[in-house]
């Protein structure tokens, strides 16, 4: 290359960095206006109880929802600063206790044994990607840390497939949103501190499932006390809504 | 102390105060938050279904029906630029402090807003997330928000040095961030542990985002330059938010 085409690389190379530099500029800028916003639109005008919550919260709900950019509780069910206590995972999974650690069952015993939470709430959601991803998976074994997380709703994948085999395959992602929810709700009563407190009647555990295509909120209870009547492993709800 | 009087509690109190002065300012803070947990205990109980019920038709009301073309797109596909790890504290939610709508921002909440290095099992939950985010939604920006008062980051400096836990997870998973916590009583130079806690909450930031490194489709999107890092500390006590960039020099190892 001769003289005059390593000048014109040099320059391209220069309005690349000036170009970083400025996309890197906008988003601070953009991030900052954000946060100034925030804080005078809520915070400013709420010291007072900005001041109590920066000393405790108290939080009567622990919410867990997809990571979903387009569900977050605080939005679709406007839950302020100090409502709930909130675990957005992939897929709004809840592994069993015999399981092992997860990132999810480490906030669990946090919100259930510490902060003493009234109502635990897991909200699943339509056209889930993870719960897509676990319909479409062909083995279990696979290099994608995408499969080797949501392989713990197999279960729902195989319900879904014997209940709702005459669907097709988007309408099956839909059941399977909703199976998996179910299996969520019945693995958080492996942990005996959750069940402990359920069976006393201090802590109710509610499925929650958010349509977004046509704007829908489901929402039903765990019935405790029946499936122990009743002596069954299955879940059994109670107080079944839905808001359209 | 069981069946001890209210009176008599508050003179052991006062007894202990004019022995250690400094002790005072610890003690306002403790009976003042005590008074918060007290007033709500006894505060009535809210319906849940109630709740729920009205936060969903107020967003449908107020959002969802007056933005037609944005949750006409939303229906269709997600494209946030950013993903965001934030405490699973009740008052931290990004969607608030930084006001992010309905489709920019994939979240992840966790205790102390953490993330563990890569591994194929443990956590597996973490690299789903972000597999997810940086592989097949292509965000631009990581963004990792530690915070004021965060009660995994004190569980963490409160983990005696001989190791002993006390509880079956929390303490297992704040344990991530060990390194922050090493690197905040060597360095420091005589602070209370509040202060220390502060430091922590924020050098756990970015030992978190060294961890994202080890995840190698984040490590090359970082290198082409397609994806940025950034660590942030919301402070609710004073009211103000911190921004910043590690500074990473990725080159090529010469062959």
């Amino acid at each position: 290359m001769g003289p005059s085409g390593f000048t014109q690389q040099q320059e391209n190379n220069n309005q690349e960095t000036v170009t970083e530099a400025e996309k890197g500029h906008d988003l601070f800028n953009d991030l900052k206006s954000r946060f100034l916003s925030f804080k005078k639109n809520k915070y400013m005008g709420n010291l007072e109880h900005f001041q109590n919550l920066a000393q405790v919260q108290l939080p009567k709900f622990m919410v867990i929802a997809c990571g979903d950019s387009r569900v977050c509780p605080s939005n679709i069910l406007g839950f302020q600063p100090g409502e709930a206590f909130m675990i957005r995972n992939v897929a709004n999974l809840v592994t069993p206790f015999e399981n092992g650690p997860t990132e999810t069952n480490a906030a669990l015993e946090f919100a259930v044994t510490t902060l003493r939470v009234e109502n635990i709430l897991v909200i699943g959601h339509s056209c889930c990607g993870g719960i897509r991803a676990l319909m479409s998976m062909q083995d279990d074994a696979s290099g994608s840390l995408l499969e080797s997380w949501v392989v713990a709703g197999k279960n729902a994948r195989i319900k879904t497939e014997t209940a709702a085999s005459g669907l097709d395959f988007d309408q099956q992602c839909r059941h399977c949103e909703k199976e998996s929810l179910n299996h969520s709700l019945l693995n958080l009563l492996t942990y005996p501190w959750i069940e402990e407190r359920v069976s006393k009647g201090e802590l109710l555990i509610h499925g929650g499932y958010y349509d977004f295509i046509e704007c829908s909120f489901e929402k039903w209870t765990l019935d405790y006390l029946k499936m122990k009547t009743e002596g069954t492993d299955m879940l059994v709800v109670k107080d079944r809504m839905v808001w359209c | 102390m069981a069946g001890q009087s209210y009176e008599e509690a508050i003179a052991e109190l006062n007894k202990l105060l004019s022995e250690k002065a400094d002790l005072g300012g610890v003690a306002a803070a403790k009976i003042k938050q005590l008074t918060a947990e007290l007033s709500a205990a006894g505060s009535k109980p809210i319906n849940s279904d109630e709740r729920i019920r009205t936060g969903f038709t107020q967003f449908k009301k107020e959002k969802f029906e007056k933005n037609p073309d944005l949750f006409g797109k939303l229906a269709e596909a997600q494209s946030p630029k950013f993903l965001v790890f934030a405490c699973s504290d009740s008052r931290v939610c990004p969607s608030h402090v930084l006001n992010f709508q309905p489709g920019e921002a994939f979240v992840v909440r966790n205790i102390a807003s953490m993330i563990p290095p890569y591994d194929q099992t443990k956590y597996s939950g973490t690299g789903a997330a972000i597999e997810y985010a940086v592989v097949h939604l292509k965000v631009e920006n990581i963004m990792v928000i530690g915070h004021s008062c965060c009660g995994g980051i004190k569980g963490l400096m409160s983990i005696p040095d001989d190791g002993t836990t006390s509880s079956e997870f929390i303490e297992s998973w704040v344990q991530i961030c060990n390194p922050a916590k090493s690197k905040v009583k060597a360095d420091t130079k005589g602070q209370s542990f509040s202060e220390l806690c502060t430091n922590c909450e924020k050098e756990a930031v970015n030992v978190s985002l060294g961890n994202l490194l080890t995840y190698p489709f984040v490590r090359d999107a970082v290198a082409k330059k397609t994806l940025a890092l950034k660590g942030a500390h919301y402070d609710f006590v004073n009211g103000s938010f911190d921004l910043w960039d590690l500074d990473l020099k990725i080159s090529p190892l010469p062959l």
